[in-house]
């Protein structure tokens, strides 16, 4: 917080600053996710030669939105309080999980989700670390 | 659970104790960039994105064996190693707000491993 007393207009322009980030992040962890499906569909067909690698499309697909994840997190953190970042990065883990649900077939289950929920309010403490 | 997922597990898990010490080495390599492009051809830089590399490598291997819903969640042991390589090798501090979300996560991947042996 800023000890400078902030007039209304800087307020809202700060507000919709954050606002932006926290809609620009959640994209971000969406595009993450897609990506872990696609690397999860190309490691099934893994073969570690050049060609292997070159020719296993869901793999170079899930490195291109892996990529475009990486270039749009920097972009959406510049101006982002990464503390505050850190529940939504978390998000990842919830979208992912869903989608081997719903795309992999995979069996859903009560430990399953709780973990992720605990994993997900693990990484929102400890994002509120770096603070003193 | 089969051996299969054992063998799974135990490589998504060293890909992710590689993939800390990348960050480490980036970080090393980091710390001595100037205004020069060249100084981004340095030794610590070129070894973290090699650990990030083999990291992959060693993470694909690890996913073809066993179900994303389990082995995914275990990347975020990985804020756990960054937070021990940062108080070992960069002093940073240790918050108690960082000790209950290690260990919050560290329980949460322990509920989807027994999620997996269901």
């Amino acid at each position: 917080m800023s000890t400078i007393p902030a007039s209304p207009a800087s307020q809202s322009d700060a507000a919709s600053a954050r606002r932006r980030s926290v809609i620009l992040v959640s994209g971000c962890t969406v595009l993450n996710a897609i990506a872990q499906i696609l690397f999860k569909m190309g490691a099934h067909n893994l073969v570690l030669t050049p060609m292997g690698l070159l020719t296993n499309v869901p793999l170079i697909a899930g490195c291109a939105f892996y990529g475009l994840f990486t270039i749009a997190m920097v972009i959406a953190l510049r101006e982002a309080e990464l503390s505050v970042m850190y529940p939504i990065i978390a998000l990842s883990y919830v979208w992912v999980t869903l989608l081997t649900y719903w795309l992999l077939k995979e069996t859903p289950n009560l430990y399953k989700n709780l973990g992720i929920v605990t994993i997900v309010i693990g990484v929102a403490v400890l994002g509120r670390g770096g603070k003193k | 659970m089969s051996a299969l997922l054992i063998r799974s597990i135990v490589l998504v898990f060293l890909a992710g104790i590689l993939g800390s010490f990348g960050a480490v080495f980036l970080k090393l390599g980091a710390l001595r960039l100037n205004h020069s492009v060249l100084s981004f051809v340095n030794s610590r830089l070129i070894v973290g994105v090699a650990l990030y590399l083999g990291s992959t490598v060693i993470y694909l291997s690890g996913l073809k064996g066993g179900p994303l819903s389990v082995l995914y969640p275990m990347v975020s042991l990985g804020y756990i190693w960054t937070l021990l390589w940062s108080k070992l090798f960069f002093k940073e501090a240790m918050t108690p707000y960082k000790f209950a979300g290690m260990a919050l996560i560290v329980v949460g991947v322990f509920l989807v491993g027994l999620g997996s042996a269901q």
